[in-house]
């Protein structure tokens, strides 16, 4: 049925009493009016049984009776992947977390019979223990600003009248009827939006080098192919909200006269394929895909293409060429996909984020955009805050603000008492933040003049326990793995440091080898064909730069000083807190530890792999890394 | 479904030719199980693409196998958010006890153990697949307990036991 | 008529150019591996850089493939700068890295100073040609001239690339003798190392 603009606002008000719970603007919450129960089907929590939890609600609430009071609405990614499965209940705001199936008839009772929240499933602060009931006062949420992310965790990915009755495809109907293409290009120029799939080219400016380009037949792509490690930032916006993705693509296809594109989806993403595929297949029904939307004669059609495992393919040429049927190797530019892209057409390419954007620029305007952020970075960015870290998951924060805050005030800090060693952003083409430069702002200029780059949004955290030696060499390894072959300097360079690097880590470093690596880098740099080579030596460069002496213990000293590298570690066993308990013993998978029961254990160094499987099962703290 | 059959219904599902060699190839890999030999031939033949073009990407592209699959594909995420959390110790230990290098197949055909890079689950990392369902926040001693799951598993299938049989392919 | 400067000589150019064509134009000599004038370039080897931008702020300046590069209206280029032969040096020193024993590659190398034992290795030349791990299993540089000559030219393509990074190499399908060859020797002719042979096969 295909709708028009009309048809829009009547959705929307058919849907408003059915979201009400959802909405921020009710004050009158609780007290006998109904709830809705979000549950998170991320991928993160649908791996951890969300979907058991959900139904376990359902069948509990009906044998309440209550199925009519409460609804149970499956959601996308909160972001909050290690504490799921997650339920907010709206309009309260309350937030449950690491819920199982077994905790649900409590709750059913506790919360929505006797209206007494449950305590024990709520987040907790780790200083003092105290539960923080309410959704937007624990920090990792509340310090947000959702702009790509608005209707995570809100809207039901899977029901397209939930996104247009929370305001979705008003800004495409403002954009088709009320405004020029050349307007909407303009607008999206004025606030200042840039790429944020890494790059951070001016994206007003992309769309209309792309617009003037000659020829009729244009194209548009989403770059959904987050080959960055340790990045889920697409992940959690197609899974959690795809129309969105879908209306800002509509947006741009519109002002630059695209009528075909192509979203370019990492095949190791599975559900966000699915919640794609549905979308797109509802807008279709409503006539918001294909020919003549909303009735004003715009015709747009995209198709959905799946990656098969190369990082080079997140490169735009690279894509392209994937695109095409051809070896996914990066082309010489110029000429620029928007002059010469798929197929040899102007062709404009953007990431999820970038696309995500674009409807809320269209709705709130240009100016309350650019009033976000800094004055050369608009708007938020959205992060995946990994690895030693308190809270990890996805976070939206205003660009400009300090990595410090994204750390400790919203990350909540180093878990188990450790210290803070390094954040690494960009990914494999990134550097790695130090301590002594946790309060730069994190915005595309300053985190350049760090060394590094804002890349697509990963950001790792390390500890004391981990060797910037290893992560350059891990970094290393990832590129060179993933480097396509075709230009010698990358292909050839990128092994060569690997190399150096291995040996470093495995004691054979020698003296003047950090000179080697910088000059090496460099010169990559300088002769590779495309990013992935350009970028490759970054981390090594930045860990250099700020962690000379632990590159120096380890090729001087022949010493890890974090106790990562095998080679140069010994595990050993504590005789003063060794109780005997065999634990290591049974588990050496080469049989190298000596020890009776309730006698102190020894390990045999000659014969120690080094695996660390007895750290991993020692429960009296008694192995010890050295 | 004759092999023909399933070949052809493949190939006709994709109407724009050369742009949509990938995605034949993946149906085709869903199909099988992995990229044979003669399958491919027949595809090239039947859209009239060199096989040589197929060849080269199925080698390029990590997600596609040549070789047969084992009863259990065992994924180890390397993402580096995986990586700071110590994946590599339970890719050692998957090695050491299969007794195959990542990319390889135990000879009696049950286990083929990758690395992966990025899931994208990363706040649950380390993170291991088996065909398919996901294992987070695995240590060395999850690792240990999950084969001796898989281990069981397998024989149950009717598969040869134990880590006497391993050894690549 | 737009003009390009290459090494401070002007060419006019009316009709779509690359830098390198407008070099040979002007009589200057740029090194080339992976370039044959009868086929589509690749910009792969890298050996053909020069300096584009010479003339602007240093962080303008980048080096750019002449073979693929478009010649553009005022462009400024230099062949022979630093930075140049830096870069030419590097690359020539990884290709020998990897093809010790091809004559072909000693000799380019030679020619750039690029000499295996010599004294005026810098810590990049040492450590490729005298510390990095010895490869000898073969002298292709993976220039891809052979496939595509086999693209373009017979149009047959028997031959293509297997994976990629370090480990790709050039082989028929399957790694088994191609029924699309029909024998032509192109490949074999076009082959910058000679890696190639053509031979009967009954």
């Amino acid at each position: 049925m295909k709708i028009t603009p009309a048809d829009l606002e009547a959705i929307r008000g058919r849907m408003e009493p059915l979201l009400a719970p959802r909405s921020d603007h009710r004050e009158d919450a609780g007290r006998g009016k109904r709830l809705d129960l979000l549950v998170c089907a991320g991928t993160g929590c649908v791996s951890n049984n969300s979907l058991k939890v959900k139904t376990a609600l359902e069948k509990e609430l009906e044998k309440h009776q209550l199925q009519d009071d409460i609804r149970v609405i499956t959601t996308g990614c909160n972001g909050f992947c290690a504490n799921g499965p997650i339920v907010v209940v709206k309009p309260d705001d309350i937030f449950y977390q690491l819920l199982t199936e077994e905790d649900v008839p409590h709750l059913v009772e506790e919360h929505f019979l006797k209206g007494r929240p449950v305590e024990r499933l709520m987040y907790r602060l780790a200083e003092n223990d105290a539960p923080i009931p309410r959704m937007r006062e624990i920090p990792f949420f509340g310090k947000q600003q959702l702009i790509a992310l608005a209707n995570r965790g809100l809207v039901d990915p899977e029901n397209i009248d939930e996104y247009i009755g929370l305001g979705g495809y008003r800004a495409l109907a403002k954009a088709l009827t009320g405004m020029t293409p050349e307007a909407v290009i303009q607008e999206i120029k004025a606030s200042g939006l840039r790429g944020r799939g890494g790059a951070g080219f001016p994206t007003g400016r992309k769309w209309e080098f792309c617009r003037n380009a000659p020829g009729e037949e244009k194209y548009i792509i989403c770059n959904a192919d987050e080959g960055d490690p340790g990045a889920f930032m697409d992940r959690s916006i197609v899974e959690s909200d795809p129309h969105a993705l879908l209306e800002g693509m509509l947006i741009g296809a519109r002002a630059i006269g695209a009528r075909h594109g192509f979203i370019y989806i990492r095949g190791e993403y599975p559900l966000a394929l699915e919640r794609l595929t549905q979308a797109i297949e509802q807008a279709h029904d409503y006539g918001l895909l294909g020919e003549d939307i909303l009735g004003t004669g715009f015709s747009f059609e995209i198709t959905v293409s799946k990656g098969a495992g190369a990082f080079v393919c997140g490169e735009e040429t690279s894509l392209i060429g994937s695109l095409e049927g051809k070896l996914p190797e990066p082309r010489v530019r110029p000429p620029f996909p928007a002059q010469s892209g798929y197929m040899g057409k102007p062709t404009n390419i953007n990431n999820v984020e970038t696309w995500a954007n674009v409807p809320h620029i269209i709705n709130r305007g240009a100016a309350w955009f650019s009033s976000i952020g800094t004055e050369s970075s608009k708007g938020t960015k959205v992060f995946s805050l990994v690895g030693k870290v308190v809270n990890t998951g996805l976070v939206e924060v205003p660009m400009g603000i300090s990595m410090r805050e994204i750390v400790f005030d919203i990350g909540g800090g180093i878990p188990d008492g450790k210290k803070f060693k390094a954040v690494q952003t960009g990914g494999p083409s990134g550097g790695c933040i130090p301590e002594s430069l946790l309060d730069t702002p994190v915005d595309y200029e300053s985190l350049a003049q760090a060394g590094s780059i804002m890349g697509s949004g990963g950001m790792i955290v390390m500890d004391e326990n981990n060797c910037m030696v290893e992560v350059a060499r891990y970094f290393v390894s990832f590129t060179q793995e993933e480097s396509c072959g075709k230009c010698s300097p990358c292909r050839e360079g990128t092994w060569h440091m690997k190399n150096i690097l291995t040996d470093i880590t495995e004691g054979k470093g020698r003296e003047g080898d950090l000179e080697l690596l910088e000059k090496m880098g460099r010169l990559i740099k300088d002769t590779a064909l495309c990013g992935l080579g350009n970028t490759a030596p970054n981390p090594v460069l930045t860990t250099i730069r700020y962690f000379r002496e632990e590159y120096e213990a380890h090729i001087r000293d022949k010493r890890c000083p974090a106790g990562v590298c095998k080679a140069l570690i010994r595990y050993l066993i504590d005789p003063e807190k060794c109780t005997g308990c065999q634990a290591c013993f049974k588990n050496c998978p080469v049989n190298c530890i000596a020890g009776e029961r309730k006698k102190v254990h020894v390990i045999d160094q000659s014969r120690c792999i080094k695996c660390g499987m007895c750290h991993s099962v020692c429960n009296f703290d008694a192995v010890r890394i050295e | 479904m004759e092999q023909a059959e399933k070949i052809q219904s493949i190939v006709e599902r994709y109407s724009s030719g050369k742009s949509s060699l990938i995605a034949v190839m993946q149906d085709v890999a869903q199909e099988f199980g992995y990229l044979p030999e003669e399958v491919l031939q027949d595809v090239a033949r039947r859209i009239e693409v060199p096989i040589s073009t197929f060849y080269s990407l199925a080698t390029f592209y990590k997600s596609f196998r040549l070789e047969p699959i084992g009863r259990k594909h065992v994924c180890v995420c390397v993402g580096t958010a995986c990586h700071v959390r110590g994946a590599e110790r339970v890719v050692d230990t998957l090695e050491r006890e299969l007794q195959i290098r990542a990319g390889e197949t135990t000879k009696d055909g049950n286990y083929t153990l990758e690395t992966v890079n990025c899931l994208g689950a990363c706040a649950l990392g380390p993170l291991v697949t088996v065909n398919g369902e996901y294992f987070g926040k695995i240590d060395q001693k999850k690792t240990a307990r999950l084969l001796k799951q898989l281990r069981s598993q397998v024989e149950a299938d009717g598969g040869e036991a134990g880590a006497a049989d391993g050894g690549a392919s | 008529m737009a003009r390009i400067t290459i090494d401070g000589k002007s060419l006019e150019f009316g009709e779509e150019l690359t830098v390198l064509e407008a070099a040979r134009g002007l009589k200057i000599k740029i090194p080339t591996l992976c370039y044959n004038e009868y086929m589509t370039p690749y910009g792969g080897c890298r050996i053909c850089l020069v300096e584009a931008a010479a003339g602007a702020a240093p962080d303008r300046r980048r080096l750019i493939a002449a073979c693929s590069a478009p010649a553009e209206d005022g462009m400024v280029v230099v062949t022979d700068s630093q930075r140049v032969l830096e870069a030419r040096r590097f690359i020539a020193e990884l290709l020998l890295s990897r093809c010790p024993d091809s004559e072909a590659i000693r000799t380019m190398a030679r020619e750039m100073g690029v000499e295996p034992g010599s004294q005026n290795l810098d810590a990049v030349g040492h450590y490729l040609l005298e510390r990095a791990p010895e490869r000898r299993e073969t002298n292709c540089i993976l220039c891809g001239l052979c496939v595509r000559v086999c693209q373009q030219i017979p149009q047959r393509f028997a031959l293509s690339f297997k994976d990629r990074g370090i480990v790709r190499t050039v082989t028929p399908p399957f790694e088994k003798a191609a029924e699309a060859c029909v024998g032509c020797g192109s490949c074999a002719y076009v082959c910058p190392t000679r890696t190639i042979t053509v031979e009967e096969a009954g």
